[in-house]
């Protein structure tokens, strides 16, 4: 039953032979085990396993990896280079954007996709933006202020945009 | 949550795909964005043998005007529609529409074509396609067919496509002058599905009364709906107070709303009148060039 995938994580072609019933989220959980990317209400609504797929913030609880096949992944783990934290992962920090921490990755990838297409957004486009990832400390107040500052820092330096995706 | 084991095909073009349907049947489900089929099987609520993923064939997903249509690709997906000029600029309804389904990561992978074939009475696409005349194009062996949106939804998640058959395409009379529409939503969070929602397509002609009207509600019967009382009561008039009050109630009247967590029969009904009334005027405030 298994099928060969060859998916591109956070740069780096990764294969595997997987069954056509693996979630792209226990594909990178469990078969590449990054861990960085959670699954929290494992029905579509909480966005705590968001990753980007071609560049488009998913829910990947809700994708099969065979899906992801000749794609690209980027993975919260794809947002730090060179041992330097991405602005958004400084901002979150900085601004103190979690309590518990849970639904961050997701946060971030949500909010890294969002401020590609929305780089000086105001606090209604923030909350927008991230209205499909839930945070069960509602810890928004933070998140919002934390997207905000990610994309003061990302206006000032447009080189530190990218990740590794 | 893990679905059930299937054989999993990707064909690269509509017809490969119609010969799976052909082989398999209804032991084959399409894969469009998978937010509705997912889920779905994750709860073992569906289990389907064969799994026929569409997401590789070129030639689904566009938005054009052409021959008098607009037409959008099956395998288009909300988020497109959400933010494309055309439909911001020519069809409110739809961008409207687009904006309020689910949230923004579903929107990226959720398609168009996909929601109206799952049929759920709850999916907003099929209350907008009902409010805007829609036509659903469905290829089979052999060939394709046009469906009128009105007879497509034959009950919960049951459509007048053939199991043979796929849904390519959905065409909509172009946009034209003096044409207005809007699509409005309750919910109890974003990411619910409505507690009720309308829609509204409607043309003005130089008087300011009501050309054509379609009205599409949405989660308040077994399937989506159209409220053909309430278009009949506007049709040839001017959408004054009065006009719009008969008419939002007769919408509220002609639906079949059920009590559940979202609230009792009775409230869901007042929703669609309210929704119905504000629909209507902001559809005409559109028509008449404002926003």
């Amino acid at each position: 039953m298994g099928t060969r995938i060859s998916v591109t994580v956070n740069g780096t072609v990764r294969e595997a032979d997987v069954e056509p019933r693996l979630l792209l989220v226990h594909f990178i959980r469990e078969i590449l085990g990054m861990t960085g990317t959670h699954i929290g209400c494992d029905t579509t609504n909480c966005g705590a396993c968001t990753v980007l797929l071609d560049g488009r913030a998913v829910k990947s609880c809700t994708i099969f990896a065979v899906q992801a096949d000749g794609r690209a992944v980027m993975t919260v783990e794809g947002l730090a280079r060179d041992g330097q934290l991405h602005p958004l992962q400084e901002a979150f920090h900085q601004q103190h954007g979690l309590q518990c921490g849970f639904c961050t990755p997701g946060m971030m990838m949500a909010a890294y996709a969002f401020l590609q297409r929305t780089p000086n957004p105001t606090e209604e486009q923030i909350r927008w933006g991230i209205s499909g990832n839930l945070c069960r400390c509602t810890g928004y107040v933070n998140i919002v202020a934390a997207i905000k500052d990610a994309a003061e820092k990302l206006r000032a330096s447009p080189a530190r945009a990218g990740g590794r995706g | 949550m893990i679905p059930a084991s299937f054989e999993y095909f990707s064909p690269r073009t509509v017809p490969e795909a119609v010969n799976l349907l052909v082989r398999y049947g209804q032991e084959a489900k399409l894969l469009a964005g998978g937010h509705s089929l997912v889920p779905l099987m994750k709860l073992r609520l569906a289990a389907p043998r064969y799994v026929v993923d569409l997401n590789r064939i070129d030639g689904l997903s566009y938005i054009r005007e052409a021959d008098g249509f607009l037409r959008l690709g099956a395998l288009t997906r909300h988020a497109e529609i959400e933010t494309s000029e055309l439909m911001r600029g020519r069809y409110p309804l739809l961008a409207d529409a687009a904006r309020v389904i689910s949230d923004p990561l579903v929107r990226n992978m959720g398609t168009i074509g996909g929601s109206l074939a799952h049929a759920d009475p709850a999916g907003d696409w099929g209350a907008a396609m009902l409010a805007a005349g829609a036509e659903i194009v469905a290829t089979g062996p052999g060939g394709t067919r046009t469906i009128p949106v009105e007879e497509f939804f034959e009950g919960t998640f049951v459509t007048a496509l053939r199991p043979d058959e796929i849904l390519t395409e959905i065409r909509l009379p172009q946009a034209g002058r003096g044409q207005g529409g809007a699509y409005l939503k309750l919910e109890r969070k974003v990411g619910d599905f409505a507690i009720a929602a309308v829609g509204v397509a409607l043309a003005l002609d130089g008087d300011g009364a009501c050309r054509r009207v379609g009205i599409g509600l949405c989660n308040v019967g077994s399937t989506s709906l159209r409220a053909e009382k309430a278009a009949r009561l506007l049709t040839g008039q001017k959408p004054d107070d009065a006009t719009v009050a008969r008419a939002a109630a007769a919408a509220a009247a002609e639906c079949d709303p059920a009590s559940d967590l979202r609230g009792p029969a009775e409230y869901k009904r007042d929703v669609v009148r309210v929704l119905t009334a504000r629909a209507v005027r902001l559809a005409a405030q559109r028509a008449r060039g404002g926003a």
